[in-house]
């Protein structure tokens, strides 16, 4: 098995060829996942401070809607 | 061509329609490209022979030329959805576009690394300003280039349309880094695997490759679902479509 695995003398080469490909992909995977959320956090804060404003007294007009 | 097709592609233009279908079509592209990388991997790291002259080290080619292609093809369809943008003002189009420049830019680090890999016990260097290595690393610029330019606009579509051009102008270098160990005098070898005519490969060796190139096709449309997802809830934020995903029943976390 460890012969098999040590890839001839190239194993160093090999191995980190495959873990670079994990990595980075790895990354790539997580990281809209992420600011999916982050995004949707956001807007559920703006939607909050929109909320907010809309109180007696406050007038709807100075409530920004991009 | 059917009636429903041109129809069903209308309907994707729309934000919501885009969102609910990418959410559905995400996690089965990417479980099918997870089983079908494994398993290429598998066959290309085990069960496929040594090869006579490289030995072990040839390995690589299963990580490195499928990488490799997608970095191409992925600014095809890059270009491909730019040009619609640009045209036709889909918005959906130029999402697409900007969202699948960071895939690219992954694929094409990892065929620079991996090659770089390569190099080293092959030719006996990690790098050298060959025509099909430089042409690959001015790929990976571009890449960023189109990522640093979408993100320099204050207005996301105006970004977006900046980059575009930028895409279809360095559209230039994706048949200078196909056919550049035709052109010129190179180190790197020529193509294993050819379209038209017989591909030099034995085919133990052929078949991880090839499904290797369907997991990163597959893994690039997962990739590029999650990044519109994300994309769209902050472009679309103002728009009544997502705030009813806040306020749905599962406002927590919104399919």
């Amino acid at each position: 098995m460890s012969q098999v695995l040590a890839m001839g003398a190239y194993g160093f080469y090999v191995w980190t060829a495959v873990a670079v490909f994990f990595i980075v992909l790895l990354i790539d995977t997580l990281a809209p996942l992420a600011r999916r959320r982050r995004n949707l956090r956001e807007l559920r804060a703006r939607i909050a401070r929109q909320e907010n404003r809309r109180r007696p007294g406050t007038s709807p007009s100075n409530e920004s809607n991009p | 061509m059917a009636n429903w097709v041109p129809l069903w592609l209308h309907r994707l233009g729309s934000p919501p329609v885009f969102y609910r279908f990418a959410g559905a079509v995400r996690p089965w592209a990417l479980g099918l490209a997870l089983v079908l990388g494994l398993v290429a991997l598998y066959g290309g790291l085990f069960i496929a022979p040594a090869d006579y002259q490289q030995g072990d080290a040839y390995r690589i080619i299963f990580i490195h030329v499928p990488s490799a292609w997608m970095s191409l093809f992925i600014y095809g369809a890059m270009a491909v959805a730019a040009f619609i943008g640009l045209v036709w003002r889909i918005k959906i189009a130029e999402v697409v576009a900007m969202e699948s420049a960071p895939v690219g830019a992954a694929f094409t680090f990892i065929t620079l690394v991996t090659g770089s890999l390569w190099g080293k016990p092959m030719w006996g260097t990690w790098w050298t300003w060959d025509a099909r290595l430089t042409s690959e690393l001015v790929l990976l610029f571009i890449y960023l280039g189109v990522i640093g330019l979408y993100h320099s606009f204050e207005d996301r579509r105006q970004g977006a349309r900046a980059a575009s051009f930028l895409v279809l102008v360095g559209a230039v270098n994706v048949p200078i880094v196909h056919f550049s160990v035709n052109w010129w005098n190179t180190l790197h070898q020529g193509s294993t695997v050819r379209l038209l005519g017989p591909s030099h490969i034995e085919a133990s060796m052929l078949w991880p490759l090839l499904t290797m190139m369907a997991a990163t096709k597959l893994y690039y449309i997962a990739s590029l679902f999650a990044r519109v997802r994300a994309d769209l809830i902050a472009s679309e934020g103002g728009k009544g479509w997502v705030r009813d995903l806040l306020a749905g029943p599962t406002g927590n976390d919104p399919a």
